[in-house]
């Protein structure tokens, strides 16, 4: 492009002042490209969630109108549909069963893996390496190939059409991954601070408690928000395992009971889409820094 | 889970104590233990829910296990003479094929894209970065209906603006014809799977020391020249765990197809997980549905392998 006839420029001047003025105008064309990456990047992201949240308060006659503009409200807005996904469908059950069945999988999966990961991280055994691969790699067999033993073993159990399902097979998905995560976060605290807790007098559980769970609690919290966005984000085990509406989970009740038949409530099907989007979304960003950092630890050593 | 299983390498602990002091001994028995029965818990639970359905899965492929009659018998090899008769299982296997490839490509490339957009300084970081994580961490079932909708056979908004660009006069019928749909359904996969891809490199390109950059920035390297002679052969072990942690969460995933065609029109995006699903819960032939899903393993082992040589090729750098 200009880059030739810069160059000549300075060839001319052979000042100081023109190579420093190509450097800034080098450096705002940068800037410029990555301001227009940043906001292509996001209008394609959140794109599809912008556009939910403006078919949300369109009136029908709006939307069912082909040649309307779909990013403009041709009619006036109408609060109408989010009002029926509140008072006529079960979306508050969903969330509300959505909601305590994250809790119990966080719950669980800290319970067992907090410990795990620390044994593999800290307590040199021989096989701790072998270990990790081998719980990283439960990871990758998928729901797909478990759903159908599961679903028996489901009836088996008598939790068939019950919430309750969800909250036993979950922790199975999430506890690989946390245990990855925590092997990271632990190997990243100086073993010193457990040696002096143990040379203070306690015992090597002791100094577990009152010393590494403390300095990880910030890498905790990241495995929390991944683990409550992986249960929330299940599809496959929830459709198989749970049928009545009162038992099911955001992420089947609203694609199953806001479409009946051939009929789409489309406005509300959006709505709770960005309701539910929007705040996992804003949450996960909080923590996002340390999540990476929990990745690349955990990657490191296998 | 082979290692669950192993005996304890006593004779290394011993060696060690021959060596060592005679406490040196205690404290090591103790940490044993107490590793065991850290890691234990865990190891238990998965071997009863992900370890012994995996062996279940692998017997009912190989009986006549139906919704209606629940009782194991033997079928032998006939769950899989039957699906391997079937030519909707060749199809599912190509699709699943082209699903993933085609997924694969366009998340690793978009991810490494987005990576190096994050990790810059700008204003306004923080909002472009909650924008970008929109597509991972919401529910999938949940945007593949906002992904419905937005490839509406009648009202896409897409359509809308191709029409008023001119490029079209109709609509586009995205779900309707088969190798449209198909690239719909590949392009909202990866919609969904580049923030995640984007995440994982993030952490590589944070990782690369500033002085190599510096230096070759010293040395007169370009942003380009950088870019593809220094940033990406060092981030290659990275890429490539982004690009088969995509490949296997592909490989294995049927809810975008679930939602947005239910493997249709006439099995022209059906998958191996999908078909599965539709064989063993809704069709309630639980036999064959194993045996398709079983299919899957193979594959996802040989993915697990290159994953852990990627891996270890990292902690060499």
């Amino acid at each position: 492009m200009t880059a030739a006839t810069v160059d000549e420029s300075i060839k001319a001047d052979a000042s100081v002042e023109a190579l420093r003025r190509r450097a800034i105008r080098r450096h705002r064309l940068a800037r410029v490209g990555l301001y227009l990456a940043a906001i292509a990047a996001a209008l394609v992201c959140a794109g599809p969630f912008l556009w939910s949240l403006i078919t949300a308060f369109k009136q029908s006659p709006d939307l069912y109108q082909r040649d309307n503009n779909p990013f403009l409200y041709n009619l006036p807005s109408t609060r109408q549909h989010v009002a029926y996904l509140f008072q006529d469908t079960a979306f508050l059950t969903f969330v509300w069963n959505t909601l305590w069945v994250g809790v119990l999988v966080v719950a669980i999966t800290l319970v067992l893996s907090l410990p795990a990961a620390y044994a593999l991280a800290r307590l040199d055994r021989p096989w701790s390496g072998p270990m990790a691969i081998a719980i990283f790699f439960v990871y990758l067999v998928p729901p797909t190939l478990l759903f159908l033993s599961l679903s028996r073993l489901v009836v088996a159990v008598h939790l068939q059409d019950n919430t309750w399902s969800l909250v036993l097979v979950y922790p199975t998905i999430t506890i690989p991954v946390s245990v990855w995560l925590l092997v990271g976060f632990l190997k990243s605290v100086p073993k010193d601070i457990e040696e002096q807790a143990m040379v203070d007098g306690y015992s090597r559980l002791g100094a577990f408690v009152r010393t590494v769970v403390p300095l990880v609690f910030p890498g905790i919290v990241a495995v929390i928000v991944f683990t409550f966005t992986l249960a929330a984000s299940e599809f496959i085990y929830a459709l198989a395992f749970v049928a009545p509406t009162a038992e099911k989970v955001i992420s089947t009740g609203v694609p199953t009971e806001l479409v009946r038949g051939d009929v789409f409530f489309w406005q509300s099907l959006q709505a709770a889409t960005v309701l539910v989007a929007f705040p996992i979304a804003f949450v996960f960003n909080l923590f996002l820094d340390r999540f990476i950092t929990g990745f690349t630890m955990g990657a490191v050593k296998g | 889970m082979v290692q669950a299983t192993a005996p304890k390498p006593d004779i290394q602990v011993a060696a060690e104590d021959r060596v060592g002091r005679h406490d040196r001994r205690r404290l090591a028995d103790r940490e044993g233990f107490l590793a065991w029965a850290m890691l234990l818990p865990s190891v238990i639970y998965i071997v009863a829910l992900v370890g012994f359905p995996l062996l279940l899965a692998i017997a009912f492929s190989f009986s006549d296990v139906t919704t209606g009659d629940p009782s194991f018998d033997w079928a032998g090899l006939s769950n899989y003479q039957k699906i391997f008769g079937d030519p909707v299982f060749w199809r599912s296997l190509l699709n699943t094929i082209i699903f993933t490839v085609g997924s694969m490509v366009l998340i690793v490339v978009f991810g490494k894209i987005l990576a190096n957009i994050l990790v810059a300084d700008f204003h306004g970081k923080w909002i472009v970065r909650f924008l970008v994580l929109l597509p991972w961490t919401t529910p999938v079932a949940l945007s593949a209906i906002a992904w419905l909708w937005l490839l509406d056979s009648i009202f896409s908004p897409i359509d809308w603006m191709l029409r008023q660009v001119g490029l079209i006069n109709g609509n586009m019928y995205w779900l309707g014809r088969p190798s449209l749909a198909m690239l719909s359904v590949i392009a909202v996969h990866a919609w969904r799977l580049i923030p995640l891809a984007a995440v994982i490199m993030m952490a590589g390109l944070v990782a690369i020391p500033k002085d190599i950059q510096e230096q070759a920035e010293v040395d007169g390297g370009g942003y380009w020249r950088r870019m593809f002679e220094i940033t990406i052969p060092l981030m290659l072990p990275l890429i490539a765990v982004a690009a088969l942690f995509g490949a296997i969460v592909t490989f294995t995933d049927m809810t975008v197809v679930y939602v947005l065609t239910r493997g249709g029109p006439t099995n022209s995006t059906q998958v191996l997980s999908s078909w599965a699903f539709f064989r063993g819960i809704e069709g309630g032939d639980i036999g064959q549905g194993a045996a398709v899903a079983l299919f899957l393993f193979p594959l996802l082992l040989t993915a697990a392998i290159l994953i852990l040589r990627a891996v270890r090729r990292r902690e060499v750098l």
